[in-house]
């Protein structure tokens, strides 16, 4: 079937299969960025936004998109190279592979939540797994991020 | 020094957080076959017959492979040093399969779909024999795992392949009976170990072609593309110069990718048709079908004087290796030789046991290779001595670790630094032991603290061997060629200091290559915490050789003796003031008859694996209801020699310790009674979540380790070992009863508790 999409603020039209998964159709768009984890809904490296809230793409059915803006790392590239900075200064990312899911949960955080305690941050980031940093770089890193941003 | 101690950023750090296309799945071609294998929901069957006429008739399906379409050579998938100490009890089929998983048929098909269609559509035949799923079991039983009399071990490693033993292994030094007859105190406890999963976040995937020549190319997520070029050419059977391996940005490894488990099936699907072909594991694959650390039974025997002078310690250790030994003799061997020899005033010590078959998921390499198993044992067992000796633990710690300058009674070799003992006393400081230990009742609740120390090894003493190569390129940059692999542990960018620091020169003067076996010099791979070390010897000898040879070459154009040649990583001054730019001699060194562009190259071995250390304190609260076990504090002092990267060394070790963490209070391996593996995703197998795992804080007692570069030792696997004795010495300070198992779920606790 044929949907009309807004991906990274351009409209696009793409056929996909009525049980095709968004994280396979951004993929095979060309959003290499998309990362997946799990196939369980577990892992977060499939967040995108989906009209601007943090979503599992490999749970999210493309078909249901029709009409919908979708946002992937590619689409916001200037911030998200400034939290990357700051990750990368404390040597947060380490095999990266979590890291674009777990940078689109940032920003979302970043809009939504206003001066959040350390508490609240791991809450909101909590569906992001990292098998690598574990995670006590990240939380340095998201509140120099936040620090420098408010 | 200006670079090496820094806290340079990593040099890929940007563009992999960023998302950019640099891993495997990221770097395939379009028209890649995707390959897709049929595992067996059997735990041990012989397959009568197998039909793959139907599969094969779909439209797209490229090929089907069964046990009659492939090689008939066993081998080993075991990312070691050629020959290899684990068994070659593999075929790339087989008409047996020996666990829930065990590969069937290989399928090849134009897309996903089709492939996934196909798999199900062959028709299996299977004889279901009895299964040996309890390693207690395995020795003797009726059921052997490897009935076939092609098997083969490059070395006698003990292996009894109708007793179901994958390795036996022996090592006793002094009269350990007579010792533990003389001392004062003996405690004694069996300890088991989990099965773990490496869980990195990128699963196992690899994808093939023919190149130009007709040549497999095949690109890995892998830790060691040095030896799958080997493993693909043996089971194969096609000459090691027809193959090229390349690995990219890899996602994580923890020793899964130091197996070779999807390679094979890409590459003999890209042999069978011509074409391209990919193969990506889904998780639950990755939980079931590769493999998973090694499951454990420690018996431990401490004896010791009145004093508190450990005089002797005996391990008896089993080890499940499940239905194929990859890493069984190794991983065994490691358990006793890296947790024995801290305890350097005893006067016998003996370590043996089995590593044994069954017919579960294989165990392989994990980050602690065993040693993470040892430690937990025999520092539990300490624990448990400083309780019946009434001696505070750390204060027995300090009267019996290893110094510097020892010679330890398991290798007999001088260890050559340490600082343990400063690591003990500051974290116990920053943890606030005096005022926490043993416990604070709070009511409901109650709190605690514990401790553990450990060591590991810098690299495989006498097989380890790592080349280097420094060019200097004609523009006056320098281009670093390694065949080892960073998985994200920032090993490119350490690797990178430390040729700068020789050079004199700034990072970005220096591009990194790793790894492709066309190109890159032998390395033997990333594991055994060998990178740093190893590799980090071969980088600064060749940085060091190029560095004398820009000094000749300079002192020959100013027509001066090398010794009145000064370099200060951009200029080369002479006598009489003569000058010479590092660029312009760079641009010389490639222009014009009888000239040679100026490299150095290196390789480095060493006859030891110097042992970095951490001491490791937990702060846990226990909820009396519940049993539950939170871990408040976690604090880890670590030894690693000179810290060369110290943001990239805290994040090792905080990723180590929180794998640690999982190991000691989450991560549970089950099966059914069938032998199926039932925590195969992650809403089944738990690793922590940021939620999980409470405080985190590393520090640094820097040692200086005579042997390594700039005093480096390793810190990849170390931290991995602390957390599980630790919290469970804290689990017995609060509630007063010793746990034996891992991991300390709320029930194990709250049954403890009230027993
Ligand atoms: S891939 Fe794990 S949550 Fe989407
Ligand atoms: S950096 Fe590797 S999983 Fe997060």
């Amino acid at each position: 079937m044929k949907i009309e999409v807004t991906i990274n603020g351009q409209k696009t039209v793409l056929e996909v299969a009525a049980d095709e998964l968004l994280a396979d159709t951004l993929r095979a768009a060309g959003f290499a960025s998309i990362r997946r984890g799990c196939d369980t809904t577990n892992c977060g490296l499939c967040t995108v936004w989906i009209d601007g809230k943090p979503t599992l793409s490999c749970a999210t059915l493309s078909a249901r998109m029709d009409g919908h803006d979708i946002t992937t790392i590619e689409g916001v590239a200037g911030e998200a190279e400034a939290f990357a900075r700051l990750l990368v200064a404390e040597g947060g990312e380490q095999c990266g592979f979590c890291s674009p899911g777990f940078i689109m949960t940032v920003l979302a955080m970043k809009r939504e939540l206003a001066d959040p305690t350390d508490e609240a941050i791991t809450h909101y980031l909590t569906g992001n797994l990292c098998r690598c940093t574990g995670y006590m770089g990240q939380l340095r890193a998201v509140k120099k991020f936040l620090e420098v941003r408010s | 020094m200006k670079l090496v101690g820094k806290g340079v950023p990593k040099i890929d750090g940007l563009a992999i957080a960023t998302g950019k296309p640099l891993y495997t799945e990221d770097l395939a071609p379009a028209n890649a076959l995707v390959v897709k294998i049929l595992h067996s929901p059997h735990a041990s069957a012989r397959i009568k017959a197998i039909d793959t006429a139907v599969a094969e008739g779909v439209e797209g399906v490229a090929c089907v492979l069964t046990h009659k379409d492939v090689p008939k050579v066993r081998f080993t998938l075991a990312g070691q040093t050629y020959p290899e100490p684990s068994p070659y009890d593999r075929l790339i089929l087989e008409d047996l399969v020996r666990y829930v998983g065990d590969e069937v048929a290989i399928v090849a098909a134009v897309d996903e779909r089709t492939a996934q269609r196909a798999l199900e559509l062959i028709k299996v035949d299977y004889e279901v024999l009895t299964p040996v799923l309890d390693f207690e079991q395995a020795i003797g039983h009726p059921s052997v795992v490897h009935p076939e009399t092609d098997l083969h071990c490059n070395f006698d490693i003990g292996h009894d392949r109708l007793r179901n033993i994958a390795a036996t292994h022996k090592v006793e030094v002094g009269d350990i009976a007579a010792e533990l007859a003389a001392s004062d105190v003996v405690v004694e406890e069996t300890y088991y170990t989990q099965a773990q999963a490496q869980a990195m976040m990128e699963t196992y995937r690899a994808f093939s072609y023919l190149d130009h020549a007709g040549r497999l190319v095949v690109v890995s997520s892998t830790q060691i593309p040095f030896h799958v070029r080997r493993h693909l050419a043996r089971a194969l059977e096609l000459p090691a110069s027809r193959i090229r391996v390349i690995k990219p940005r890899i996602g994580g490894g923890f020793g899964g990718k130091q197996t070779a488990v999807v390679e094979i099936f890409a590459a003999i699907v890209t042999l069978r048709t011509g074409r391209p072909a990919k193969i990506v594991y889904e998780r639950k694959e990755t939980f079931t079908a590769t493999n998973s650390r090694h499951a454990m039974r420690l018996k431990v025997r401490l004896g010791a004087d009145r004093g508190g002078l450990i005089r002797a310690i005996d391990v008896q250790c089993l080890s499940d290796t499940g239905a194929y030994g990859e890493h069984a003799p190794t991983v065994f061997s490691v358990a006793g030789e890296k947790s024995l020899p801290l305890y350097n005033k005893a006067r016998a010590v003996r370590y043996a046991g089995h590593a044994v078959y069954t017919n579960k998921l294989p165990a392989g390499a994990m980050r602690g290779y065993g040693a993470t198993q040892g430690c937990f044992a025999v520092e539990s067992a300490v624990n448990k001595l400083a309780d019946a000796l009434g001696i505070d633990p750390c204060e027995l710690r300090r009267k019996n670790i290893i110094r510097a300058g020892e010679i330890d009674i398991y290798h007999n070799r001088i260890l050559g630094s340490s600082s343990l003992d400063r690591c003990i006393e500051r974290g116990r400081e920053l943890i606030g032991w005096l005022d926490k230990y043993p416990r604070r009742d709070l009511g409901g609740k109650v709190r605690a603290v514990g401790m553990a120390v450990t060591m590991q090894g810098s690299g495989i003493a006498g097989i380890d061997t790592a080349s280097a190569e420094v060019r200097l390129n004609d523009d006056g940059n320098y281009t670093l060629l390694l065949g080892s692999t960073d998985m994200g542990t920032g090993s490119d960018t350490i690797l990178a200091q430390m040729a700068a620091e020789v050079l004199e020169t700034s990072m970005d003067t220096i591009i990194v290559h790793a790894a492709d076996t066309d190109v890159s010099p032998f390395d033997t791979g990333s594991y055994a915490s060998s990178t740093a070390y190893v590799t980090g010897m071969a980088v600064v000898k060749a940085a060091g050789e190029l560095r004398e040879k820009i000094i000749v070459a300079a002192a020959a154009l100013m027509n001066a003796a090398p010794a009145e040649v000064t370099f200060d990583g951009s200029i080369l001054t002479g006598p009489a003031g003569a000058t010479i730019t590092l660029a312009e001699l760079a641009q010389r060194s490639v222009v014009g008859p009888d000239r040679r562009q100026l490299s150095g190259y290196a390789s480095h071995g060493s006859p030891v694996s110097p042992p970095p250390f951490v001491a490791g304190f937990a702060e846990v609260e226990i909820d009396k209801e519940t049993g539950k076990v939170e871990l408040l504090d976690y604090i880890a002092v670590i030894d690693c020699g000179t810290v060369v990267n110290p943001n990239l060394a805290r994040i090792q070790a905080e990723g180590g310790l929180v794998q640690g963490i999982g190991l000691a209070l989450y991560e549970d391996v089950k099966y059914d009674e069938r032998g199926a593996l039932q925590t195969n995703s992650f809403m089944t197998y738990k690793i922590p979540s940021r939620k999980d795992i409470g405080t985190v804080r590393v520090f640094f007692e820097e040692s200086y380790e005579p042997t390594g570069p700039f005093g480096a030792k390793s810190i990849g696997e170390v931290v991995n070992n602390t957390p599980a004795p630790a919290i469970v010495h804290a689990v017995r300070n609060a509630i007063g009863a010793w746990l034996t198992r891992l991991p300390l779920t709320p029930e194990k606790v709250y049954a403890a508790m009230v027993k």
